[in-house]
């Protein structure tokens, strides 16, 4: 990726500008109103929105069951969504258990729940981690210094479509006195992708 | 939107390997698989991203075992699949 504006990139970023000025003169959009949504959006799209999902889950297992069966419907309680984009987007989230670790990939391009845990790393986009994720999982994870029980099984979660996927992990232990804030900020990106634990 | 699979059916997903952008990953192309769960109703990438007018069809979460993709492998890799990129695999004979 280049850093200039003559990269690859330029003639999207030309076509852009030109689209929001004639948004502009046309009185559709003021101009700050786009400054605003991205500014909004970018606030809440961190890892440290899905750290707060998880830390809910962890400390009230009515919520833990709603995130799972419907995550859209329940992020609003964390006054999260997966708005943002031209749509909202599906959101699942898929929980480790003592059996089973989850792992989440895009190996057609690089989706991602953007609006839960940002931009996502430049590995989540290489072609190394997205073609052997899937073939190859106990190995990939070994890379990321992860060494996962053999008797764990492991699903990975192929972004392939519309919906995006968000990793529960397991709480640690001895953390039983722990607060909401204090779980939250044990959650880490890696963690929420399945390439660590927690 | 009526969905013609249920969590459980077994699925085949489809072996073409068309000439345009599609959303089926080559890796899962002809593979025996389960039905998860459905995951929304959206038009087939396949025509969108050629300008191609699609009404939206259901999207499901199809479960394989790697041993059934790759020949090897103890996990398994859910996909999401569009309903016309599948065909019913309940009476088929397992590979």
């Amino acid at each position: 990726m280049s850093d200039t504006h003559d990269g690859p990139g330029a003639g999207v970023a030309a076509r852009v500008r030109h689209v929001e000025s004639l948004l502009e003169q046309r009185g559709l959009v003021d101009a700050q109103e786009l400054d605003r949504a991205l500014a909004a959006f970018l606030t809440r799209a961190s890892p440290a929105s899905g750290a707060r999902v998880v830390a809910r889950a962890w400390v009230d297992g009515g919520f833990r069951r709603r995130l799972l069966d419907d995550a859209n419907a329940a992020l609003p309680e964390l006054e999260l969504s997966m708005g943002g984009g031209l749509q909202e987007q599906r959101l699942k989230v898929v929980e480790n258990t003592d059996e089973v670790h989850n792992v989440v990939v895009c190996t057609l391009c690089s989706c991602y729940p953007i609006s839960l845990l940002g931009p996502s790393p430049t590995w989540y986009k290489s072609e190394g981690y997205r073609s052997r994720v899937v073939r190859d999982p106990r190995a990939v994870l070994r890379e990321f210094g992860f060494a996962l029980d053999p008797a764990v099984k492991i699903e990975v979660w192929d972004a392939s479509a519309e919906s995006r996927y968000l990793v529960l992990p397991r709480r640690p232990e001895a953390t039983g006195e722990f607060s909401e804030q204090q779980l939250a900020s044990l959650v880490t990106r890696d963690g929420l992708i399945g390439v660590a634990a927690v | 939107m009526a969905e013609r699979f249920a969590p459980g059916d077994r699925v085949r997903a489809s072996h073409v390997d068309p000439p345009h952008h599609t959303r089926v990953p080559r890796y899962v192309r002809g593979a025996l698989g389960t039905v998860v769960e459905p995951s929304g109703c959206h038009p087939l990438a396949d025509n969108r991203s050629r300008g191609i007018a699609a009404e939206p069809e259901p999207v499901y979460t199809v479960r394989f075992a790697a041993q059934d993709l790759f020949g090897t492998g103890d996990h398994t890799v859910l996909v999401d699949m569009w309903e016309s990129k599948l065909t019913a695999a309940d009476g088929e004979v397992h590979r």
